[in-house]
């Protein structure tokens, strides 16, 4: 890798990249001198801080960074959501309210996977908006019992993972919702997109844990169906209507999915599941709003 | 009301097709860069676009200079999945359990519902239909039939994630991301019929773009994606302006 010649194409559209990484162009060779002495491994991490000085903060727009830290306050929910439930099955553990047990090695590995995802997906969040980044949510800020409305949600297995769940499906929703927005940022749009469908693979894993613990009496589909009564939620669980609000649509762009091409096959629910719908900012920080408490709500 | 637009652009770009020119150079740049593995033919011969040509006896051509291309890509990738899974869906492989085989044929008609909707949205402009070239699998082998599965909803995610940012418009932006969560549910499910727990195993997935540290899902180009996907088509695609 030749830093220089980088930085060589880059001052051929913008002539002021030395004075932007550094008012005193001169003092560019400290950077290069440093290069000399850290290991080659550690190169593109330096790099890539010295081009986040130069870029980092001038280059978002103020409309993506509300979009980055709107998914950073869901990322930090999910987070601490995981986080404190594997945090409270490891022996010798301050946190004594996780009281239900997981059923098998392999379902505490499946959430402690999502739960490390989430807590990359914060550290990249924060990484992106630097200085812009919004403050930390802290687990004393949430409640994951939601006032009482999910008061088990640590005590018992099921009720745990039906939160996941809502919590998994409203990040997928969130993303999509905002993928518009950050047109005007490809590579920005470009992590958004690799999290959405993380997020997507999550709410696939959760909804097959569900189908395991329930013995596959109710079945939950790795994807979002039609309710048992044919309502938009199919998660069984009432209080989270919100989460599937809309998601039964079944017109997209102006076709009629059900039965399109003469295919009969296409019943509503399955157009239902071919397409997972977005869900608007407010109706996210809704969502949210139940797990934070009061003073720290979106 | 989508559908007018689409047909509006469509004339637009028959417009655009006038001007050889400009395609040419760009194929002749394209190929110049060396995609091995995709079946590249000259591009500047306006019988050989494949909204022109619906028999496909020219092959079908990928136009990236718009959305439009973005949307016949993932028209063909649906269409070789459709395909695959209507071939799983009639004759399951004999292990496959009950709740297997109902999953997957839930999976058949969400990509033949995903082909049916590109169909209908890009109206005149799609491309015609692929042949494809299945002799790589063993269709009454489980092992053979949830490989190549995990292959093609791993590659669409990959494919979707890595188009998405190509795409100008925010509509079409916000139905590619109504599509690949599905498909990211999908790779999930089929991940975990091979091993519990593997259903965002980002580490096998770093040939895909995926990056394990950061929590980041697969991404690729499209001349990546196609290179993988050829297997599996016998169809010239022939890719232009990306």
């Amino acid at each position: 890798m030749n830093i220089v010649n980088i930085l060589e194409e880059i001052e051929k559209v913008d002539g002021e990249i030395y004075e932007r990484l550094n008012p005193r162009r001169a003092a560019m060779k400290s950077f290069f001198n440093v290069g000399k002495k850290i290991s080659l491994a550690a190169v593109p991490l330096a790099l890539g801080s010295m081009f986040q000085k130069a870029y980092g903060q001038t280059t978002l727009p103020a409309a993506v960074v509300d979009v980055l830290n709107f998914a950073l306050s869901l990322e930090y929910l999910e987070y601490h959501f995981y986080n404190h439930c594997i945090v409270g099955k490891t022996p010798g553990s301050a946190v004594t309210d996780v009281t239900f047990a997981f059923p098998n090695a392999a379902s505490q590995a499946a959430i402690t996977t999502i739960r490390d995802h989430e807590k990359a997906h914060v550290d990249l969040l924060v990484g992106a908006l630097g200085s812009s980044a919004r403050a930390p949510i802290a687990y004393a800020d949430t409640d994951f019992r939601a006032g009482g409305t999910f008061s088990t949600v640590y005590s018992d297995y099921g009720t745990f993972l039906a939160v996941a769940q809502g919590f998994e499906d409203t990040g997928v929703r969130a993303y999509k919702g905002q993928a518009g927005n950050l047109l005007v940022s490809p590579s920005v749009l470009q992590i958004a997109l690799q999290i959405h469908s993380v997020e997507a693979r999550h709410a696939s894993h959760i909804r097959q844990m569900r189908t395991a613990a329930s013995g596959g009496t109710p079945v939950f589909k790795p994807w979002v169906s039609l309710g048992a009564s044919g309502q938009a939620n199919d998660s069984g669980v009432p209080q989270v209507d919100a989460v599937y609000a809309g998601e039964d649509l079944t017109v997209q762009a102006g076709a009629n999915i059900i039965g399109l091409g003469g295919n009969a096959g296409i019943t509503k629910a399955i157009a239902v599941e071919s397409f997972d719908e977005p869900l608007d900012k407010a109706s996210v920080a809704t969502i949210a709003n139940l797990f934070l408490r009061d003073g720290k709500k979106l | 009301m989508k559908n007018n637009e689409l047909e509006t652009k469509s004339e637009l770009r028959e417009e655009s097709l006038f001007d050889k020119t400009v395609g040419r150079r760009s194929f002749l740049q394209y190929a110049g860069a060396g995609a091995a593995g995709i079946a590249l033919v000259a591009a500047g011969c306006k019988k050989d676009r494949g909204y022109e040509n619906p028999t496909m006896n020219g092959g079908a051509t990928l136009d990236f200079k718009d959305d439009f291309g973005v949307l016949n890509y993932a028209y063909a990738l649906e269409q070789l999945e459709a395909a695959f899974y209507v071939k799983v869906a009639s004759a399951p492989p004999a292990s496959f359990t009950a709740a297997q085989k109902a999953y997957f044929q839930d999976i058949q008609f969400h990509e033949i519902a995903h082909r049916e909707f590109f169909k209908a949205a890009l109206s005149t402009a799609a491309i015609g239909s692929l042949e494809v070239d299945f002799s790589s699998i063993d269709f009454t082998s489980a092992t053979s039939v949830l490989g190549t599965a995990m292959a093609f909803e791993d590659l669409g995610v990959s494919a979707y994630n890595g188009a998405g940012p190509r795409l100008k418009s925010a509509t079409y932006l916000l139905l590619a991301g109504k599509i690949v969560s599905v498909e990211a549910r999908h790779a999930a499910y089929v991940r975990d019929l091979i091993s519990n727990g593997t259903f965002a195993d980002l580490n096998s997935l770093t040939a895909l773009g995926a990056d394990n540290a950061k929590g980041l899902d697969a991404a690729l180009t499209p001349d990546k994606v196609l290179a993988i996907a050829g297997k599996y088509v016998k169809t010239k695609i022939n890719v232009i302006n990306l």
